[in-house]
């Protein structure tokens, strides 16, 4: 499996993604700079975190005007993964991708901190490899994670199972705990925590590493209903 | 608006308006003497920047000179914009300490968010990937509403910045006293790793070779910096605001990532970064270790404001700015590279072969002085020294040792202090973790960053123990440079190198000028001993506030090896069962510890006593049973003495607390803070090879039940208390002290 982590001006947590994915996860990957309109040779997606373009104006407000946000319309379009975490859940969110906004932490403080996650949703692309219920630890590091959605959408993302993460703590004010979030469609994830960060158990957590091997099972297994 | 006219240089002399850049008379006279007439204005403005304290080091010179700086793996030392240290395999780390303390003091956040800006570009400028931020901060107790503003502000400014642009704040120290509530420290450190053949050197070389500026356009801001950090602070201060500048970590990062690619263009041949003096400083001093000239035209200069005149923007401390020098001709493959990130690179001058900076601004020389002279030439000042009598005094007084009736309560008071209390609330707003290669996080006794691909680790660490400076500077700077060791043995890593941060009151009173002769002494003998070379740092003197200087505060930051990942130790105890050995005896030593300022409000005596021979030793056996794997945890006593540091190593142990049982008198054992000690804990397995290994008293063992309990040898409890209480008071106490009403 093939993934593209795309690099905006002020990323930066795009080298700890890639370390992931081919040092952890054993996949291949590639950066790809925001000014790129085809990523057609991939097959997962990913938005890393950091302060693109300085989180002037609002966090991912400028990012999301950017060439590659095309391109990544097109991939969700398709049915290919698409994983922001952080900033790229806050872009994800600013593109419309994902429902739902970010407002700043609720004591206004950046928040940098392992955290408990709860698995509430074990049968989507991003959660295959976690048992439902199962607490996770993954570090957050932000100052705008407090999501926010009106109670319409809230019952929807309810209905149809697309919070995937809750925080066992609630850091930052977050509306209903939410810590992660997907698409109907089931095949965006956006997410504060980052997962990148709990893939080797010298840095504290390797829990993140099955969310990363829950993407690259569910791929196979549909290219392999495809290909046969 | 500037169109106001500047002074003509007869005014400049007969009005002594060189007086208000803080130029003296006689170095005024010098400078004339020097370029052979009188300086017009902006030459006078080039002269007073480059001869501060701040650039010049015109009085700390003849100190530094004191400070061994070589050593076979010393790479760079002082001189260029951060130290070189190799750790083999072709790798190199790059780090350096700078001081940010007056803009701190007058605007916080943006003070302490420029610190860290500059502190990166020196780093990033000698071709280096910064991996790592520490810090060191000293602030008035926190009880005034104007300390807690400064406190929060430098921390939420700190986290601004490195958060921002994406390398993790590791580590760092904070101490809290009253000889810093109107002049705050804000110290910043970065470490860079960088491969040996990508180093490059602030130099202009290549007569006929391109000058090219990249990054931010200069504005008005920060004009006279350099100048106001080698001022006293007084309640004028404030009509300084206009002298501190204005971060954009954004654009530090797109100049960060512009740069290092520009590394691997061999058409750049000398990079600096815009500082402290801005143009001014890159441009001469490039030129002075070159042996070379520049020619500058200011209307090149990028320039965010109009109607800048070329004294404005020479002086400019704008942020986020680096000079570079390139062939020749190839000037376009600069631009292509930087175009990636939306910057320009334009050339605005060229190196001459004259030794001069020349400077032209519409169509007119504006300034032409000898860059020697702007760069090498400044005074050097040995100023006098004089023992205070306060010394005296201390040396005279005989021990007395503070009197404590409840232990268990005094354990709770100690941990409550905000010195030694949990610096939680501060680092919860540091990205650590970025870069995802902290393996020991804030909080233990050096941070540990592994370096990806390697086998390899650094521990980074920052410490100085202003009181036991300010009662023994001697002492005290020894104490300084042995407990940053302390600290990267106890994580498992050997000592490379240190770069300080000599922060001083005002030189010109004889008394300030023995405490940095003496605390350099001091630092320079333990550098010597304990084979840690000073490769680099910084001077900021003039710290004081109203006539009161603060405690001479040399921070000293650390870089030390780790070999192997398995050498990575950290302080928490690690299972019941476990053995806790002491390393070193307590002696009645209370001289500027937390127990006396606890029992007394203030501190006075004797500084305790330091052998280095004894530190070398314990240091080298410590880290030799590292090694040799039957260490579980490490940690040194400091502020607090044994009963802290027990504490200390049960806190973030899950489940476990601790038995031990000392011998000698009470209180001493307890509270001192005798140096040269250690406390560490040891599988039962690994007893016999421990004990080969290392001089050590066994004091008791790591137990499951969550007490903190030490008893005297007939058995009777000096302390006994739950973990979690001990906990609770050490956590709660800066955010409680921050919520209580002042």
């Amino acid at each position: 499996m093939k993934f593209a982590v795309i690099v905006f001006p002020g990323s930066n947590c795009d080298v700890d993604m890639y370390h992931a994915i081919k040092d952890e996860l054993g996949e291949e990957v590639e950066y790809v700079w925001h000014d790129e309109d085809n990523l057609d040779s991939f097959d997962g997606i990913l938005l890393p975190g950091g302060f693109s373009y300085g989180d002037y104006l609002r966090t991912g407000a400028i990012a999301r005007f950017s060439n590659v946000m095309n391109a990544i319309v097109k991939a969700a379009e398709e049915g290919k993964p698409v994983l922001g975490v952080c900033n790229g859940f806050q872009i994800l969110l600013e593109a419309g991708l994902l429902p739902g906004a970010m407002r700043r932490n609720q004591d206004l403080k950046f928040i940098c901190r392992p955290t408990e996650l709860v698995v509430e949703n074990n049968e989507t692309y991003f959660s295959a490899a976690y048992e439902k219920g199962e607490v996770i630890q993954i570090p957050i590091a932000h100052g705008e994670g407090n999501y926010y959605c009106d109670e319409e959408t809230l019952s929807l993302l309810e209905k149809n199972n697309q919070i995937v993460f809750k925080y066992n703590s609630n850091p930052n004010g977050s509306l209903s705990d939410i810590a992660g979030i997907m698409n109907e469609k089931g095949n965006v994830l956006g997410m504060m925590p980052h997962p990148e960060r709990a893939v080797d158990a010298i840095l504290g957590s390797a829990d993140g590493l099955k969310l990363f091997k829950s993407i690259v099972k569910q791929w196979r297994l549909s290219t392999n209903v495809v290909t046969s | 608006m500037s169109l106001l006219l500047e002074p003509s240089p007869e005014l400049v002399k007969s009005e002594k308006i060189y007086r208000e850049m803080g130029l003296s008379d006689e170095e005024f006279a010098l400078i004339e003497s020097i370029i052979g007439r009188t300086p017009n204005y902006t030459e006078t403005g080039l002269f007073s920047v480059m001869w501060s304290e701040h650039c010049s080091y015109k009085n700390s010179k003849p100190v530094l000179k004191k400070f061994p700086v070589t050593g076979e793996k010393v790479l760079q030392g002082p001189g260029e914009g951060a130290g070189i240290v190799d750790i083999g395999d072709n790798q190199a780390v790059v780090f350096k300490i700078e001081s940010h303390n007056h803009p701190s003091a007058i605007e916080p956040y943006q003070g302490a968010a420029t610190g860290v800006g500059g502190i990166i570009r020196d780093v990033f400028s000698m071709g280096a990937r910064p991996i790592a931020l520490l810090n060191s901060l000293r602030f008035g107790e926190l009880t005034t509403p104007r300390v807690k503003y400064l406190f929060e502000e430098v921390v939420a400014g700190i986290a601004g910045y490195g958060n921002c642009i994406g390398i993790p704040t590791v580590g760092g120290e904070i101490q809290f006293d009253p000889s810093y509530e109107g002049n705050p420290l804000v110290n910043a450190m970065c470490v860079g790793l960088i491969n040996h053949e990508d180093i490059k050197k602030g130099q202009a070389t290549g007569v006929g070779n391109t000058v090219m500026y990249i990054g931010a356009k200069t504005g008005r801001d920060g004009i006279h910096g350099a100048t106001f950090a080698s001022e006293e602070l007084s309640e004028d201060s404030d009509a300084k605001r206009p002298a501190v500048q204005v971060g954009d970590p954004f654009m530090e990062k797109l100049l960060l990532e512009a740069c290092l690619e520009l590394v691997n263009c061999d058409a750049m041949v000398g990079i600096q970064d815009m500082g402290a003096a801005g143009l001014t400083s890159s441009s001469a001093e490039m030129a002075s270790k070159a042996g070379s000239g520049i020619e500058m035209n200011l209307d090149l200069v990028p320039q965010r404001e109009t109607g800048m005149t070329g004294y404005e923007m020479m002086l400019s401390e704008s942020q986020e700015r680096m000079l570079i020098v390139v062939e020749k001709g190839r000037e376009q493959e600069i631009q292509d590279i930087v175009d990636k990130y939306d910057l320009e690179a334009v050339a605005i001058g060229v190196v001459t072969d004259d030794k001069r900076l020349r400077l032209l601004h519409k169509g007119e020389v504006i300034a032409d002085v000898p860059v020697d002279a702007l760069a090498e030439d400044a005074p050097v000042y040995h100023k006098p020294s004089a023992e205070p009598a306060y010394f005296r005094e201390f040396q005279a007084m005989e021990v007395e040792v503070p009197k404590v009736e409840d232990y268990n309560k005094a354990l709770v008071d100690l941990l409550s202090q905000p010195t030694i209390a949990s610096k939680e609330w501060v680092y919860d707003q540091y990205d650590y973790m970025v870069r995802t290669n902290t393996v020991v996080a804030p909080g233990s006794d050096a941070a540990v960053v592994r370096i990806r691909g390697t086998k390899k680790a650094l521990a980074m660490t920052t410490d100085c123990n202003s009181r036991y400076l300010y009662l023994d500077p001697l002492v005290g700077g020894k104490i300084a440079v042995s407990e940053a060791a302390r600290n990267i043995v106890c994580s498992g890593g050997e000592p490379l190198a240190i770069t300080d941060n000599l922060n001083f009151g005002n030189p010109e009173k004889p008394e300030i000028f023995w405490q940095i002769e003496q605390a350099a002494d001091g630092i320079s003998e333990a550098c010597r001993v304990l084979n840690a070379p000073v490769i680099g740092g910084n001077v900021s003197l003039y710290n004081e506030t109203n006539g009161v200087a603060i405690y001479p505060t040399p921070v000293i930051g650390m870089v030390g090896l780790i070999t192997d990942p398995s050498h990575i130790t950290t302080q928490e105890f690690k299972q019941a069962g476990d053995l806790i050995y002491l390393i070193g005896e307590a002696k009645a030593e209370f001289g500027g510890s937390e127990l006396q300022k606890l029992v007394y409000g203030k501190i006075f005596g004797q500084a305790p006593v330091l052998d280095l021979e004894i530190e070398s030793e314990r240091q080298t056996s410590l880290l030799s049973a590292i090694r040799a794997g039957v260490v579980a945890s490490a940690h040194d006593l400091a502020e607090g003495g044994l009963a802290v540091a027990l504490a200390e190593s049960t806190f973030s142990a899950k489940g476990l607390g601790a038995r031990v049982t000392v011998k000698g008198e009470a209180l001493a054992e307890l509270f001192s803070e005798t140096q040269s000690r250690f406390l560490v804990s040891v599988k039962p397995e690994n007893k016999e090879r421990f004990e080969q290994l290392v001089a050590a008293t066994l004091i008791g063992e790591v137990t499951s039940k969550e007490d903190v309990v030490i008893v005297n040898s007939e058995g009777n409890e000096l302390i006994n208390k739950p973990v979690e209480e001990l906990r609770a008071a050490w956590k709660g106490a800066i955010p409680c002290l921050l919520n209580s009403k002042a």
